[in-house]
């Protein structure tokens, strides 16, 4: 019997792991759902919650724990951090705090772009005025931190969204801006600064990415890989790179958002091409990789198909575009929501790629889905979503 | 008789003692600094002060005045675990909220809190409270008010009352400091034929001298001391980017206070200008230099630098940054450097600022000549 109820306990324990999308494109910053339990064939609406204020930022998912952030106010100067139920929406909890930094931002943004991430423990909501807050998953503030009220040159008048990355204790942020531009490794129980780093002085607004234990930051300079504990480089590729999509990784490369997509086998201290294709161009969506194969949505909402071994393209899919969010995928399917909200499925097993299903929210939604427990959870300015 | 008062005066000390536990992790709330230092004692200070019984809240939220906005942010989210538990419970302390609301000594940000409190326990009081907050010291309570005195006006005038719609909009201008219901209010107004001074409103700074145009070559002009900012002579000429440089009169006829150095000097590219100008203040008193600007800038007020940016083209607005500052009774210098880059593109022609005088509030500080 106890044995019965410890692998019943353990595959709970699995299950709920498996259930987790810590972060911006989720595991791995992959944007591929690892979990066996998929969306239906035909997604229909679970269930909608109420948001108070706009946010470009991604929902996350911590077992059965949603998190999304918005900002509210006439000048967005309220940053809200919400906590809700996966199973019915209900929420479980809600935090209202004040920006201590610049709440500028193009109109068509957000205070509220960066996506929060979370170690499983704790969830790291960080915003466009640089306000940085940690709480558990019950809503307790373990700490926080106002990178501007820190760095005082360390904003961006059209706004900032990077998304942070956790890794090994440490939290990685990026404030990286025409000013004082800058990284850092945060202590993740303290919030003090582990490293600190100097970042090329321009406007960035792409992610980090983890591989192989080692963040990538990406700029227009190429990507700098540091150890997350101490921000040492572990290898350099400079050959320049978006400031707007983010690059995506696997077990076995890295593809570079830069000179279109460019396959990248980085070692200690040394970068290997492994392929570049110029016209496989993301225009401000991030790439995913499914199975063997690459996708890229460009500038005007044609989704590319192309092999992860050499770059080459199989097919283009022209979707109802256009798209500041980026495709998530599950299972077979990949999942776009463009500008206006229309949430799309894409087969891209079919000969020619397939749209299979479209489902209008009636908001728009510049913001990249979160995918778990087999739902699909996409948010606009005002409302969050579930799908399943 | 003798009962009662014991069970009051053992409810006094009670609260009394709570007050005093929860004064030390107020304390480690509002010790900490820049770059995370005190979280950790924060954290767990934080622990002890939500489990603090509701009738604290008023304490909780007296220990934002003077706090850093660090401090205010840790003490803000757990004054907002304690009132959502107190509503569920109908325990707010709504009385004692409106009090700590009502004292004006307050800090802006704590009242601000207090009144989302008022109006989440019971809109009808938080309405009511609603006329008395026009002149508040924060910009955020008057919005309030404001947007009634904007209802107001439009009731009166689908009554076609076009002198109370103008009562209306009038008083509403008088108190808002927010820009969107400044600029509502400036239109109503004068949609129905009344005069309306933004730049006095607003305490733009309209008469400047200006000289240009120095280098900016690789953008390094930002950090080169030029003349001007060893000196200020007015009769002065100086070898500039390409032909001399000499002060010249600017009034701005802009109600956003824009000063522009593409009018006087041409739309020049890859330099930098100054402007100068005295603000006579009626007294010594702490004041806020707002500035808009989409190049780069550096502002010093009576020789000292206040603050500077270089950030290029990425926007600007009414109130982008926020300095503040001490003003001296009498004559105060101003000096604007203001850095042009050597982008082409259509959106990137400005080589502006606007600058105000105003209290924390933005509320103008009017010169005394």
């Amino acid at each position: 019997m106890k044995t019965i109820s410890m692998c019943v306990l353990m595959c709970l324990a699995a299950g709920l792991a498996k259930a987790d999308w810590l972060q911006f494109r989720g595991p791995n910053a992959s944007a591929v759902s690892t979990e066996a339990k998929v969306p239906a064939e035909e997604v229909k609406i679970a269930w909608t919650a109420d948001l108070p204020g706009r946010g470009l930022s991604a929902p996350i998912v911590v077992g059965d724990k949603v998190f999304v952030t918005c900002a509210s106010g006439p000048g967005q100067e309220t940053l809200h951090v919400f906590c809700f139920n996966a199973a019915d929406g209900s929420k479980r909890w809600e935090r209202a705090m004040r920006s201590t930094g610049r709440t500028m931002t193009h109109p068509k943004t957000s205070v509220a772009a960066p996506t929060p991430c979370s170690d499983g423990d704790r969830v790291f909501a960080l915003y466009s005025s640089n306000d940085l807050f940690a709480f558990d998953l019950e809503g307790n503030l373990l700490w926080l931190r106002g990178l501007t009220f820190d760095y005082a040159n360390a904003s961006n008048s059209l706004g900032m969204s990077q998304s942070p990355v956790v890794v090994d204790g440490t939290l990685v942020v990026q404030s990286e801006n025409d000013s004082e531009s800058f990284a850092a490794g945060l202590d993740v129980a303290t919030g003090r600064n582990k490293w600190k780093m100097d970042r090329p002085k321009a406007a960035n607004w792409s992610s980090a990415t983890v591989w192989k234990g080692a963040v990538a930051l990406q700029s227009s300079k190429g990507i700098l890989a540091v150890e997350p504990a101490t921000g040492k480089m572990v290898w350099d590729y400079s050959d320049g790179a978006s400031t707007i999509p983010s690059s995506v990784v696997t077990g076995e490369a890295l593809y570079a958002v830069s000179h279109g997509i460019t396959a990248l086998a980085p070692e200690k201290g040394s970068v290997t091409q492994i392929w570049r294709n110029e016209k496989l161009n993301p225009g401000t969506a991030s790439p995913l990789v499914l199975g063997e194969y690459i996708y890229v949505v460009n500038g005007a909402g044609v989704v590319i198909k192309a092999s992860l071994k050499n770059g080459d393209e199989l097919w283009k899919l022209r979707l109802k575009g256009p798209f500041s969010g980026s495709p998530v995928a599950a299972g077979k399917h990949i999942y776009a929501v463009n500008e206006r909200g229309i949430f799309q499925v894409i087969d891209p097993e079919a000969p020619e790629g397939k749209v299979t299903q479209e489902i209008e929210l009636k908001e728009t939604v510049l913001t990249t889905p979160a995918i778990s427990g087999g739902a699909i959870y996409v948010r606009s300015d005002s409302k969050l979503w579930k799908l399943q | 008789m003798k009962s009662p008062v014991l069970v009051l005066l053992a409810c006094a000390a009670v609260s009394l003692h709570e007050a005093e536990n929860l004064s030390k992790p107020i304390e480690a709330l509002r010790a900490v600094q820049k770059e995370g230092l005190g979280n950790e004692a924060a954290g767990k200070a934080w622990q002890e002060i939500v489990k603090a019984d509701a009738a604290n809240l008023p304490e909780v939220l007296k220990g934002m005045n003077g706090a850093n906005p660090l401090a205010e942010n840790w003490l803000r989210a757990a004054v907002g675990v304690i009132a959502d538990e107190a509503l569920k419970a109908k325990k707010l302390p709504v009385e004692a909220l409106v009090s700590f609301l009502k004292d004006t000594k307050n800090s802006p940000g704590a009242r601000v809190v207090a009144f989302d409190l008022i109006h989440r326990a019971d809109v009808k009081l938080a309405e009511d409270l609603t006329p008395t907050l026009l002149e508040d010291p924060s910009s955020d309570l008057r919005r309030h008010p404001v947007a009634k005195l904007i209802e107001a006006g439009n009731a009166a005038l689908e009554k076609k009352e076009a002198g109370a719609a103008i009562a209306a909009y009038g008083k509403g201008l008088g108190g808002a400091r927010d820009e969107d219901q400044i600029k509502e209010l400036a239109k109503k107004l004068r949609d129905l034929g009344q005069k309306v001074d933004l730049p006095k409103h607003f305490g733009f700074l309209m008469n400047w001298k200006m000289i240009a145009a120095f280098s900016n070559a690789d953008r390094s002009g930002f950090d080169t001391v030029y003349p001007p900012e060893k000196e200020l002579k007015f009769d002065a000429t100086y070898e500039g980017k390409v032909k001399s440089a000499k002060w010249v009169d600017f009034t701005s006829a802009d109600e956003y206070g824009k000063i522009d150095f593409n009018k006087p000097f041409g739309m020049e590219k890859s330099v930098v200008g100054y402007a100068a100008t005295d603000f006579f203040s009626t007294e010594d008193r702490a004041a806020e230099i707002r500035i808009g600007c989409k190049n780069g800038w550096k502002v010093w007020l009576n020789g000292e630098l206040l603050f500077a940016r270089d950030e290029y083209h990425r926007g600007a607005k009414l109130d982008q940054y926020k300095l503040p500052c001490q003003l001296k009774k009498g004559k105060n210098t101003l000096l604007v450097k203001c850095c042009q880059n050597e982008q082409t593109e259509n959106w990137t022609t400005e080589w502006e600022f606007q600058l105000r005088v105003c209290d924390a509030t933005g509320t103008a500080i009017l010169a005394a000549k």
